[in-house]
């Protein structure tokens, strides 16, 4: 199956019944196929006018009760970060996929890895998932609304062009072998329920237009009633619990595979298609008599702290591959740098590490 | 007595914010007549604003609202629509936030004959950011971005969605009130896109500096005696109708909605399974 239709199937799966689109290489697969799905789902689909159209679209339908999700390729991605960051206030769960290219059509890169978690303007956290096969953009689309109904944030799901447009194998579970999350409905009556007064895991119920809760959503600060106030103490309320509800289970978001790092002297951390060459890389390491291991990240924001620091114990160096000028490697440091030496691998030719080149670099490390 | 409006306030919650003599208040009050005229249920509705100072209202009316990003009401309204097309979506905005910044929405709802109800303010000119040109704003006028005169042409926003597709379209001013409550009454209850303008006074920023009338009577006097209805207009001139106010009902036929079609289109494929 081709990387942009499992993404669709994903949606599917998940509950995903609005789409809405505009025209951009390498995601112009997923509006197509999305096209032909929703209404066969009973779903729906438009193409909007522009990136700005769809991100705003898809927030209106989400707060109408439908999971939503839109998709795009980086210079789309730009536009959407206010509407990001109306989402995040409002607390609207929704999907968002970035095929990542590099300025111009197809370009592979991880260019967009910062942009994805700080692009949006105000206090917010981001959850960024990572897939670096085709079967993972199924999981992971899946996973991704699963995340942003249970938190009411944006979730994205961060491809590339080199997975995307990829063709692989992949086994679909039956909808009974998956789990699936959707909002928590209100149970209060109307005049008692308080749309913004958050529960132990500081997430709000949700109800949703047409029901009998006449909820106001907005981006200025509110109160728990929803309603436009600006005084200090409650803008810093709102604004802890919106971000800490994320930030404070980033350890149980985490989604990542380690593999040979018990003992592992050096460790690859590589998320994306670099995952895919970083895995043969260690086990030749490893057939050489090189203790190396592999973190493969299928989320990158939240940063996974607690998986960075456990598969790196015994580590003397960490080895970050990535398609770009070399980002996420800070943060890798910023993590992990006080004990172990970060040793940033970028490679920005559109094209992945080969494993070759990843094995020499650990026996460079060694 | 109450008032008839208070009702369908938010926690019947006032004063709001509009300055005194602001004309979004008669906008407001227009709306919540022509819903109780038309005994319209406000459970089912959904109202929808960008930012500015018209964009405000729906965050006073006791129903779902959206008090969103500039410019971009029509674009939440699309995916409120499409999600649940049986809901009746309002969108109050203004010159700037539909005109300029959410221009392209704008036409392209108007296109696609989205059924929602927009009810445009046109003061002239960004009165919450302090009173800059507006792409409504009149040829010559002082704001603060056109401190020597107004050196562009105003736009006609009517005619513009007319052009893209609107459905039913009307003008009028704050100072037409019974004139207005019919259009919005016709509006709420045409089946596609409809789109009313009130040119309304802005006594605060417009009037006082750009008009020189700081009393928000002379400013409503300024709106009755620029109007002049349709029929008026056709008789005069376009150097005789510079600077006045093209008023009454300029659109009204019947085409089926976004989304009427969609859901055909739904139905055929999926045999209606949800």
């Amino acid at each position: 199956m081709l990387g942009n239709h499992a993404i669709v199937e994903g949606a599917i799966a998940a509950g995903c019944r609005f789409y809405a689109g505009y025209p951009i290489t390498p995601a112009n697969e997923i509006s197509e196929w999305m096209a032909q799905r929703m209404p066969e789902v009973g779903g729906r689909f438009i193409q909007m006018e522009d990136e700005l159209g769809s991100i705003y679209s898809v927030c209106g339908a989400s707060l109408a009760g439908k999971k939503s999700m839109t998709a795009t390729a980086s210079a789309g991605y730009n536009y959407m970060q206010e509407g990001i960051e109306y989402a995040v206030a409002a607390e609207i769960p929704l999907v968002i996929v970035d095929v990542m290219r590099q300025r111009g059509e197809n370009f592979p890169t991880h260019s967009d890895v910062m942009q994805a978690r700080y692009g949006a303007a105000g206090d917010h956290e981001m959850i960024v998932l990572t897939p670096s096969s085709v079967q993972e953009l199924f999981d992971l689309t899946v996973q991704a609304f699963n995340l942003a109904e249970r938190f009411r944030n944006p979730v994205i799901v961060l491809s590339e062009a080199t997975i995307s447009l990829m063709r692989e194998g992949i086994r679909i579970p039956p909808p009974e072998e998956l789990k699936i999350i959707t909002r928590k409905k209100p149970v209060a009556p109307p005049e008692e329920f308080m749309p913004f007064r958050a529960e132990e895991d500081l997430v709000p119920r949700m109800s949703e237009f047409g029901d009998q809760y006449r909820v106001l959503y907005t981006h200025n600060p509110h109160d728990e009633w929803g309603r436009i106030a600006w005084t200090p103490k409650m803008y810093e309320d709102l604004y802890n619990r919106v971000t800490r509800k994320i930030a404070d289970k980033a350890d149980e978001i985490a989604l990542f595979d380690a593999q040979f790092t018990e003992d592992a002297e050096i460790v690859v951390m590589a998320y994306g298609s670099e995952a895919r060459g970083s895995i043969e890389a260690v086990r030749m390491a490893r057939d050489e008599g090189i203790k190396a291991g592999i973190l493969k990240l299928m989320n990158i924001w939240p940063v996974p702290v607690k998986a960075m620091k456990e598969s790196t114990r015994r580590a003397k160096k960490v080895l970050v591959p990535e398609m770009n000028t070399g980002r996420y490697c800070h943060v890798v440091s910023e993590f992990v740098g006080c004990d172990v030496d970060v040793v940033p691998l970028p490679k920005n030719q559109g094209r992945i590490h080969s494993p070759e080149e990843i094995l020499e670099e650990i026996r460079r490390a060694k | 007595m109450e008032h008839p409006s208070l009702k369908y306030i938010r926690g019947k919650k006032l004063p709001h914010m509009f300055c005194p003599g602001c004309g979004c208040g008669q906008i407001m009050n227009a709306l919540l007549f022509a819903i109780d005229e038309l005994k319209l249920d406000t459970s089912k509705m959904v109202a929808i604003g960008g930012v500015g100072c018209s964009s405000r209202i729906p965050a006073y009316l006791d129903m779902y609202a959206i008090h969103g990003i500039h410019g971009r009401n029509l674009a939440y309204a699309t995916g409120v629509k499409l999600a649940k097309p049986e809901l009746k979506v309002v969108v109050l905005t203004g010159d700037g936030d539909c005109g300029a910044i959410g221009g392209n929405h704008l036409i392209h709802a108007a296109r696609r004959n989205l059924d929602v109800t927009v009810i445009m303010a046109n003061n002239g000119v960004y009165a919450m950011t302090g009173g800059q040109v507006a792409p409504t704003t009149a040829t010559g006028l002082y704001t603060t971005t056109t401190p020597r005169g107004n050196v562009e042409r105003p736009f006609d926003i009517c005619k513009l969605v007319e052009t893209a597709g609107g459905t039913y379209i009307a003008r009028w001013t704050t100072a037409q009130p019974a004139a207005l409550i019919r259009s919005v009454k016709k509006g709420l209850a045409h089946r596609g896109f409809s789109f009313i303008e009130v040119v309304c006074q802005c006594p605060t920023i417009y009037g006082r500096y750009s008009l020189g009338l700081l009393d928000p009577v002379k400013n409503m006097e300024y709106l009755q005696q620029n109007s002049v209805t349709k029929e008026e207009a056709l008789k005069r001139s376009a150097e005789e109708l510079v600077g006045k106010i093209v008023i009454g009902e300029f659109v009204e036929k019947q085409l089926p909605a976004l989304e009427d079609l969609y859901l055909e289109m739904e139905k055929a494929v999926s045999g209606g399974v949800k």
